[in-house]
């Protein structure tokens, strides 16, 4: 492969640095005033990204002519599947900022710089094929995301998640990286194929360390119980736009990175991982819906709902096969539209002076003031729970489905009775929209941006998504294909 | 009718009201949502009239491979038609019924429409997770119905009513995950004629059983259901036990019999055990009750298992006598609940002690009110004797001493409905507020009269409602013949021979050690 045709294939990656450097000049000559004009313009890039990195996903690209630097750098399907949901992601974090931040007087042209930074090192996490990619992305993104974390330096909240992400995502890193070494150390090599050829043989007990290390790590980035401590804080404090933002792409970006290590380079060592996912998929959703119980803040009621989540996703990777890997992607395409659709819904909870709404008690009887609004939440909340019709349930149907087929009954049932549990909060939002009486908190008027996302998410979390299950499926088989080829 | 999609159409029309009533006001929305329900009535009719009796086993049948994993495929047997028949005859009277709704009246009606199209989406469902997905929709409006529209306790019958069904549920998923994959199709009919190995059966029957156990519901799961009752509005109660308990009848029916033949003769008993504490414990229980909503649900849980015991009798009466008592209690339930709503609207009570002597003041309403607690009852010539005869007959091949105790079943029917009718219409008129309530309206006549035509036509005249279902049962029966267990009467068409009798103890004893 030479250095033309690498190049070419991190194309969309050249064009986000670029844009990101272009618009942080731009920003800094035009000043705060052009930072709507420079979100606006990084979700074009992002667009522009989107339909380079499309053709590869629907082609189904794979082996090794999608192989950049030597093994660095992977642009298959696979990959293009996970950056266009990443992009979809940030794009939406880009377009609900300048009206939330524009009120706070705090609306500055880094946020959609800081944002072109992470997706991409959430880009290049996922195309990894090497750890030193894999750390570089990594690092790219949570350093942007610290700083997103604490974009709104004047509420204590917003800083105290960026200090307590920082802290506890260096830790991660750290875990991480020495699982790294330990993996180097024991087979000689950091390209994931060395590393599967390495330990096709057997695993030893070192590198059996640096495998759980390494998960352990990833499990704190995809906030996988128990390393799951950091994201209710983190979640509540941030900005409601950076939340959005954090419990989708880069949850995305993890989830893919988790996949790729874990079949593609430890993909021969499958006993070796294997019950330590089945252990984090069953914890993440137990504790995800326990502690979701008792909370009074719709934000971090979503960010134990999102544990939760990454509990189902996880149980498609503990089948460990295409069918599971392929499930993990749908159910992140719809896991992806319901958290947009419910953090966009309560950004638009606002009070008559435009404050933002925030305790749970306050959206009493959302029903009567604000129908449509509560209609949408409502829907995104059965969604979660992945109640039929809704298309959250094609999410849970999927990765069940996986993990049946894989003839892992037993998690199967455990994980959808545990299901149920989860339920119970759901419907107390639902309840308290519904059934009690309206408290008539929430009056402010939003941008017409946010209705928009809003509809789109619901139109897609609706029973029409069922529309889209074929084409989302073939989509997510390449993707998955293309994945295991590359093991 | 080739080819044409009645069954979508079916399903259209209400959703599509149901939609629209969401942005309408009031009046509207409660024409609207009446204009609906009636149109998918006379589809009905329509789609009865064109039902060829002996025909086809599956007809009307549409597919489209619209999702990935499983098809949009509707197609009805005769079970399903009577099922689809009761629910479409049932929804004009409900929306009828909600005059004394007043709040969100657009929303309601939505709820309505949409629990209309998910009902008639779980009988006319080829496909095992099509049906799943109806089949669990179907929590969302209830939900809202109970919790939005309900009495006192309404959050809390709601939040048990719900995730009471949906565990029971999801194991159910499971099990149909499990299915597909070792058939390797979704497509009910095929799945109907697999065999699948009687080991796995015995789990995949348990976990069907999980959850068509807690919508029937059965007796010890049934306790969602007295909360659920009386706390709905009168509509939802009518919707609640005339259809939604059907589809806990019609999944052991179209699934747990035909799928797992080996693992339902193997559960039998404790089918029949369940049933028979249901069958006593319940009548007890609606003894006792001071509310008139609470006793009429107890009762439905009563005739519920009554169903049950006909089902797992393995031959042909029971299998004909539960559907028939599913019918029946449909609307015979369905009918007692509107009676109270009726009374209820005037008194906003359902304290029975509230009420009596209605006979002299409400003449018409007494009548009404008695021919149903006959059909309750199961007094000859209304529907509800023809179903618990036919199932009782079942059930006697089966084993005595279960019909015996179901049997017990129908005196204390008797008993609690009879002293429910002394102390509302005879008597004195102990209250005043009571006694100055004025007879039932035309509203009121519009939905009680079809209904008591409909309990009379099928007491006197079940052929009808048995035509259409008896190849479909006679399959059935067929198909769970290999696995039917050995009765204790084993009735035989012979002549009668001089030791007749002792050999009929002998197999007695041979049952009973069975």
């Amino acid at each position: 492969m030479d250095f033309t045709a690498s190049l070419a294939l991190i194309a969309p990656e050249i064009l986000l640095s670029v844009s990101g450097l272009v618009l942080l000049l731009a920003g800094a000559w035009m000043g705060d005033g052009a930072s709507r004009l420079v979100s606006y313009a990084a979700v074009a890039v992002l667009a522009v990204c989107a339909f380079m990195v499309a053709p590869a996903l629907c082609a189904g690209a794979m082996g090794p002519d999608t192989v950049a630097f030597g093994g660095q750098f992977r642009a298959d399907a696979f990959a293009s599947f996970a950056k266009l949901l990443i992009y979809a992601a940030g794009g939406a974090a880009l377009l609900v900022a300048p009206a939330f931040f524009e009120r706070h007087g705090a609306m500055r042209a880094e946020y959609p710089v800081l944002v072109l930074f992470a997706v991409l090192g959430m880009g290049l996490m996922v195309s990894a094929g090497d750890l030193l990619t894999l750390y570089i992305g990594l690092e790219l993104n949570s350093l942007s995301a610290y700083v997103l974390a604490a974009f709104l330096r004047t509420d204590e909240r917003s800083a105290e998640a960026g200090l307590k992400y920082f802290v506890l995502g260096a830790l991660a890193s750290g875990i991480l990286l020495f699982g790294m070494s330990l993996t180097y150390g024991f087979t000689g090599t950091t390209t994931f194929e060395g590393i599967r050829t390495a330990l096709s043989g057997g695993l030893s007990t070192g590198a059996l360390f640096g495998v759980i290390f390494m998960l352990a790590g990833l499990a704190f980035k995809i906030a996988a119980v128990p390393f799951h401590m950091w994201t209710p804080d983190v979640y509540e404090g941030a900005p409601t736009p950076v939340t959005t933002f954090f419990a989708t792409a880069p949850k995305v970006a993890a989830v893919g990175l988790t996949m790729r290590v874990a079949m593609d380079a430890f993909g021969t060592q499958e006993s070796a991982w294997q019950q330590v996912i089945i252990f984090a998929a069953l914890a993440s959703i137990v504790v995800g819906a326990l502690g979701a119980i008792g909370q009074v803040n719709i934000k971090r009621l979503l960010a134990y709902s999102s544990i939760n989540n990454v509990g189902f996703i996880l149980i498609g990777l503990a089948a460990a096969t295409q069918a599971g890997a392929s499930a993990m992607l749908v159910y992140l395409s719809i896991y992806v539209a319901m958290s947009v659709g419910g953090f966009v819904a309560v950004l638009m909870l606002k009070d008559a002076d435009g404050e933002a709404v925030e305790a749970i008690a306050d959206i009493a009887g959302l029903s009567r003031t604000q129908p449509l609004l509560a209609l949408c939440l409502a829907a995104v909340m059965f969604g979660l729970a992945g109640i039929p019709p809704l298309f959250g349930f094609w999410g849970k149907f999927v990765v069940f489905q996986a993990a049946v087929q894989a003839d892992m009954i037993a998690l199967a049932a455990i994980g959808i009775a545990a299901s149920v549990i989860g339920a119970f909060y759901y419907l107390k939002i639902v309840k308290i929209m519904y059934f009690d009486e309206p408290a008539n908190k929430v009056h402010g008027k939003s941008d017409w941006i946010h209705w928009a996302l809003l509809i789109v998410s619901a139109v897609f979390i609706s029973p029409l998504g069922y529309l889209l299950t074929r084409w989302l499926g073939s989509l997510a088989d390449k993707a998955a294909a293309a994945l295991l080829f590359a093991a | 009718m080739d080819g044409f999609p009645i069954l979508s159409l079916m399903l259209l029309v209400p959703l599509v009201a149901g939609v629209a009533c969401l942005f309408a006001d009031a009046r509207l929305a409660r024409n609207l949502a009446l204009a609906a329900t009636l149109v998918d009535f006379a589809l009905g009719i329509l789609l009865w009239a064109s039902f060829d009796i002996g025909g086809a086993q599956w007809q009307f049948v549409e597919r489209a491979p619209l999702f990935a994993g499983f098809q949009w495929a509707l197609g009805i047997d005769g079970i399903a038609l009577m099922l689809i028949m009761l629910s479409v005859f049932l929804m004009p009277i409900c929306i009828l019924a909600s005059a004394s709704i007043e709040k969100r009246v657009g929303e309601y009606m939505a709820a309505f429409l949409l629990m209309e199209v998910l009902m008639i989406g779980v009988f006319a469902a080829q496909d095992l997770f099509l049906f799943y997905i109806f089949f669990e929709a179907g929590l969302i409006p209830m939900y809202l119905i109970i919790g939005i529209w309900g009495g006192q306790d309404r959050i809390y019958a709601s939040y048990k009513f719900f995730l009471y069904t949906l565990l029971g549920s999801v194991l159910m998923l499971i099990a149909m995950l499990w299915m597909v994959n070792e058939a390797g199709t979704t497509d009910i009919p095929t799945l109907m004629a697999y065999d699948f190995d009687p080991r796995a059966q015995t789990w995949l029957w348990l976990a069907f059983f999980a959850s068509f156990a807690v919508k029937m519901p059965m007796w010890p799961v049934h306790t969602w259901l007295p909360d659920a009752h009386v706390q709905a509005p009168t509509a939802g109660s009518v919707i609640l036990a005339g259809v939604l308990l059907k589809m806990g009848g019609y999944g052991f029916i179209r699934f747990s019999l035909p799928m797992f033949p080996e693992a339902s003769a193997q559960f039998a008993w404790l089918v029949f055990a369940l049933s028979m504490i249901a069958v006593v414990v319940t009548s007890l229980i609606a003894l006792v009750q001071h509310d008139m909503k609470k006793l009429i649900a107890y009762s439905s849980v009563a005739h519920m298992a009554i169903v049950t015991v006909g089902l797992f009798a393995f031959n042909v009466q029971g299998l004909e006598g539960s559907m028939i008592v599913m019918l029946s209690h449909g609307l015979v339930s369905g009918a007692l609940f509107l009676c109270v709503g009726v009374i209820y609207d005037r008194l906003h009570t359902r304290e029975i002690d509230r009420y009596g002597g209605l006979s002299i003041n409400m003449p018409y309403y007494a009548l009404f009110f008695l021919l149903f607690t006959m059909a309750s009852i199961g007094l000859p010539g209304t529907s509800g004797f023809v179903g618990e005869f036919l199932s009782l007959a079942g059930i006697y091949q089966v084993s005595s001493w279960v019909a015996l105790v179901c049997t017990t079943g129908i005196i204390l029917g008797a008993a609690y409905m009879l002293y429910l009718y002394r102390r509302v219409a005879f008597g004195d008129q102990k209250n005043a507020d009571a006694a100055a309530m004025p007879d039932i309206s035309v509203r009121e006549w519009l939905m009680l009269a079809p209904i008591a035509a409909a309990v009379l036509w099928m007491g006197v005249y079940p052929e009808s409602f048995l035509a259409p279902m008896r190849k479909d049962i006679a399959a059935l029966d067929a198909r769970v013949a290999r696995a039917a267990p050995l009765g204790d009467a084993r009735l035989k068409l012979s002549e009668p021979t001089k030791n007749a009798g002792h050999a009929q103890d002998e197999h007695a004893a041979h049952g009973e050690a069975h």
